[in-house]
């Protein structure tokens, strides 16, 4: 069997449409009768509620619902817990609507269906809320003041989880170690800012009994599973569908939503298809943020610039609530050794309400801020001892020879974290080579000269990617011989459709624009748990590929019992099935499937053909045996990874900072990337540039700035500053294989890799660039005016 | 959305206008509400909704199209606006069903999208820079798609893309003067 399509670069199947405009998104539903929904949002980031008066709203012509608190009945319950933990002591997670008190500016209050999406919002300004506004919380250092507001009035000190690891003995080898440095880093608040918002869209059938939701999520199965209890209807009358996906990155693996709960609601309650769509406002008030954490670590190491100790204190802002448990800052402790033999090391953190947008991960999901501090550390070292900073990494690294690799941590899923291959230094090798560092160095003494400042930065990092539980697939061949797939997961822009009809193409010998790949649709194949954390690839499919495999078995077994040959003779391929060395005698796929459900009535050229073929004689037993385990050309497959699999990259940059304006400009950006084998280098290398140009924003222009109010004062595109083309430099990719010994495919995640090392890389390039001036950055994300404040701070000191 | 306001006086109901607007070629008359914007106008009236929303404050492009031949955000005009002028959206980029014009065969071929949102209001600004500039360079490509932002592709596939559209938009038009 060869593998022809898998690691081919393939088009994208779904292209066309998408191209076109026909795709279909969420809000491009149209349903007869449908009506529209708005979200009053609280103005205060901490308030209590004393009354709410909806009288004029509901009186407005027009308005068909509006729901607040006291509306919702039973409903009116915290969403669950998605990821609880034992160290999570005080969880806290939202009501639908908020009742006696709101936690973050942009809470939801008060829900409006109206004949339209104008009228909506005219309703929503006709409803009075009277506000007792509270003392806030509005920052870490708020969070953590003796004595200050509480966020929850049942919470003391705002701690809601505590969670110390230990491997070693770090406080006996710092004790000991002839150097010890101290240092703190703080990253603020960032937004993955998908171009498309959530949405929603619900209709309610009563002949049926059918709920069927539309949803721009990550995660559709869970969410059928939670409506269904919710509305105490039978599962399988719940359908929940995430359609094409405008990105996700993170911030649509939720449940719930309160948006998801209240527009099902308003459909069930009028009987009428209910559309809400978020617009961007709403979404920087209410869609899941990331990324704040304040860390205190303290490191030992010696002579030679070997990392001996690590011991890590951080704060970790969870804004209002803790739907996703402590998922991001587990992975932080977890992340932060990466590719480095640390044998001693000491992790503690605790995680504190603010009263701002609950978090839960965003791409890289509490990785970035892991590898900014383990990186700082070993440039560093670097300039303490008056070494090379690629040299001190490479004296750190794991060898080759040295996996499986136990870091002796407990991984977010609850399983051990251990690496379980790479190859760190023949990464870095290739980095070195691309990035022309050797070269560089003549180069920023000659501009220098010239009066600009160039600096080169590196980064490496380890990813945790394809956790567990499990994903499913069906794989089936239809009787026009194309192949139909169906799997729990989601799309948002990573290319299953393509991808994953490489995996099946391989096996069944087609071609993949003949394979169907339906993703994200809980009525399409009912088990499965979402697209989130690096996961689809090899979780969904190695099970697609498990699925195909039986599938190829089965058709060999039906040919076979059609030629009378062996199963082992029977090859397939160019969507034939065959007997090898006498390729008259074959079928195509799609008369197999039709031979392989013993119907007397088959239509089509396909059945008429087979029929004409005198293939065997009397059958000798029933239709349809037993060990061919059912009709059709067709098999499920499920995979459960023993653990998670560890991609790994190096990335570097040489950047020139203008040090009058503070501006940075990338001259050159190398990524080298191993995420084991390749399935589509296309589409691999396009996550790496996405990944890499939200790591840059991320790392010099998309900071959410709160007062001490709570308040965002950046609110908008004008504002808070995605990455246009102009910031974002050209930039190379480069593999390194290094496969997965833990799944049938070789593969590891490469979803998030792109955004993990790009602020630690953007901190090493300044430092390197700004070295007259003695600058070290402790903090991300940065911008020309704090990189030029900071210059300044230097420059008077 | 403006909920942040305080509750004041009951809205004014809208006006309406009877709309009459050529979109893809096509003649439409619509009565329609004043204040309706023309991006919803499209999406919602049309049901052309290949034409996406993105921020609703005119900065992320998305909901670009080509007005008089001109790119416009679809989301900073009110659909009156447009009275007995022509639009052409995405979805009348190409001659038929079964073909894609050169900008959208570019973007197929250089792997320029990902989840597909930005993609339309993309293409249309880029129909319009190439009818501008024929034959860009790095630099006018990079300037001219600075005013459309993506969230998956990192943009670089992009001006991949644009380069090779050009080159098959110029390949095409020195066959026709040819011919």
């Amino acid at each position: 069997m060869g593998t022809r399509w898998f690691g081919a670069p393939v088009q994208r199947t779904e292209d066309p449409r998408l191209l076109r405009g026909r795709g279909t998104y969420v809000d491009d539903i149209a349903l007869p009768e449908m009506v529209h929904a708005a979200v009053l949002r609280s103005p205060y980031a901490h308030a209590r509620i004393r009354h709410i008066d909806a009288s004029a709203a509901r009186a407005l012509p027009g308005v068909h619902l509006v729901l607040t608190a006291e509306d919702l009945g039973e409903l009116l319950e915290p969403s669950p817990l998605l990821v609880p933990h034992p160290a999570l002591t005080q969880p806290r997670t939202q009501l639908p609507l908020a009742r006696d008190e709101v936690h973050y500016a942009g809470a939801a209050v008060a829900f409006v269906v109206a004949e339209d999406r104008y009228l909506a919002e005219d309703a929503l300004e006709l409803i009075d809320v009277d506000y007792e506004p509270l003392p806030v919380v509005a920052s870490l250092e708020q969070a953590v003041a003796e004595g200050g507001p509480l966020v929850h009035a049942d919470v003391p000190g705002n701690v809601a989880a505590h969670l110390v690891q230990r491997v070693g003995d770090p406080e006996g080898v710092m004790a000991s170690a002839p150097h010890v440095l101290r240092e703190r880093f703080v990253m603020e608040r960032g937004s993955a800012m998908p171009m498309e918002g959530r949405g929603v869209v619900a209709r309610w059938d009563p002949h049926e009994g059918m709920l069927t939701c539309w949803m721009s999520t990550q995660g559709p199965i869970p969410i059928r599973n939670g409506l269904a209890a919710m509305f105490r209807l039978p599962e399988h009358k719940v359908r929940v569908v995430a359609p094409d996906v405008g990105g996700g990155f993170g911030t649509k693996i939720m449940m719930f939503y309160p948006e998801e709960i209240l527009t099902p609601l308003a459909a069930l309650r009028l009987g009428r298809p209910v559309k809400w769509i978020e617009d961007r406002a709403e979404h920087f008030l209410s869609a899941n943020q990331e990324r704040g954490q304040i860390h205190d670590v303290e490191y030992a190491f010696n002579d030679e610039g070997i990392l001996l100790a690590v011991r890590d204190v951080f704060l970790h802002d969870t804004g209002a609530y803790t739907p996703y448990g402590i998922i991001v800052p587990i992975i932080t402790a977890c992340t932060l050794p990466g590719p480095y033999r640390l044998r001693h090391y000491y992790s503690e953190f605790t995680v504190l309400y603010t009263n701002k947008v609950p978090v839960s991960p965003y791409r890289g999901a509490g990785r970035p801020h892991a590898v900014f501090v383990m990186e700082r550390i070993m440039d560093r070292i670097a300039e303490e001892l008056g070494l090379d900073p690629l040299e001190v990494r490479s004296r750190n690294f794991i060898r080759p020879d040295e996996f499986p690799w136990d870091v002796g941590l407990v991984y977010q899923d609850g399983g051990p974290t251990i690496y379980d291959s790479g190859n760190y230094q023949a990464g870095l090798e290739r980095l070195k080579e691309a990035l022309g560092y050797e070269q560089f160095r003549a180069e920023q003494r000659r501009a220098r000269e010239e009066g600009r400042y160039l600096g080169v930065g590196v980064a490496c990092y380890v990813e945790g990617t394809g956790i567990g539980p499990y994903e499913g697939a069906q794989v089936r061949v239809e009787s026009d011989g194309r192949v139909y797939v169906s799997t729990g997961v989601t799309t948002q822009g990573q290319a299953h459709q393509t991808t994953f009809a490489q995996i099946v193409a391989d096996q069944l010998g087609v071609d993949p624009r003949d394979v169907l790949v339906t993703t994200g649709d809980s009525q399409a194949f009912y088990w499965g748990v979402g697209t989130f954390a690096s996961r689809a690839a090899t979780v969904a499919g190695s099970a697609i590929h498990l699925a195909a495999v039986k599938v190829r078995e089965k058709a060999k077994q039906i040919a076979a019992d059609l030629f009378e040959a062996s199963p082992e003779d029977i090859e397939l391929a160019d969507g034939k099935v065959f007997v090898r060395d006498a390729p008259q005698r074959a079928l195509t796929l799609g008369q197999v499937a039709i031979a392989s459900n013993p119907l007397r009535y088959s239509y089509g050229e396909n059945a008429r053909k087979l029929m004409q073929m005198q293939l065997a004689g009397p059958r000798p037993g029933p239709a349809l045996p037993e060990e061919r385990g059912g009709p059709g050309l067709e098999a499920t497959a499920f995979y459960s990874p023993p653990r998670g699999t560890f991609a790994s990259g190096a990335h570097g940059a040489i950047v020139e900072v203008d040090p009058r304006t503070g501006l940075v400009t990338f001259l050159k950006y190398v990524a080298v990337h191993d995420c084991g084998r390749v399935i589509n280098p296309l589409v691999v290398e396009g996550q790496v540039h996405g990944g890499v140009a939200q790591g840059i924003g991320g790392a010099f222009y998309e900071r959410l700035v709160f007062n001490e109010e709570g308040q965002l004062l950046n609110g908008s595109f004008m504002d808070y500053l995605l990455p246009t083309v102009e910031e974002i430099p050209p930039l190379q990719v480069e593999h390194v294989e290094t496969p997965s010994p833990l799944n049938p495919l070789g593969v590891k995640g490469a979803g998030e890799a792109g955004t993990i090392p790009v602020a630690a890389l953007f901190a090493s390039a300044l430092d390197d660039a700004l070295a007259p001036f003695g600058l070290r950055i402790r903090e991300m994300p940065l911008d020309p005016c704090r990189l030029l404040q900071l210059l300044r701070e230097r420059q008077n000191t | 959305m403006y909920a942040f306001e305080e509750p004041g006086s009951p809205p004014q109901f809208c006006e309406e206008y009877d709309l009459t607007v050529t979109v893809n070629g096509c003649l439409y008359q619509r009565r329609i509400p004043v204040r309706m914007l023309l991006s919803d106008f499209l999406r919602h009236e049309l049901h052309l909704t290949g034409t996406h929303v993105g921020c609703e404050h005119g900065v992320c492009g998305c909901c670009t199209v080509l007005l008089n031949g001109e790119a416009v955000r679809s989301c900073l005009l009110l659909a009156v606006q447009v009275d007995n002028m022509a639009l052409t959206t995405i979805e009348g980029l190409a001659g038929s069903a079964e073909e894609l014009h050169p900008i959208q065969r570019a973007f197929q071929e250089k792997h320029a999208l990902q989840c597909g949102f930005c993609t339309p209001g993309f293409i249309m600004s880029i129909h319009a820079f190439l009818h501008e500039h024929p034959d860009p360079d790095e630099r006018e490509i990079r300037q001219g798609l600075a005013g459309n932002l993506c969230r998956c592709t990192g943009y670089q596939n992009i001006v991949e893309a644009v380069k090779l559209a050009a080159h098959y938009l110029r390949s095409s038009q020195s066959q026709r003067e040819e011919a």
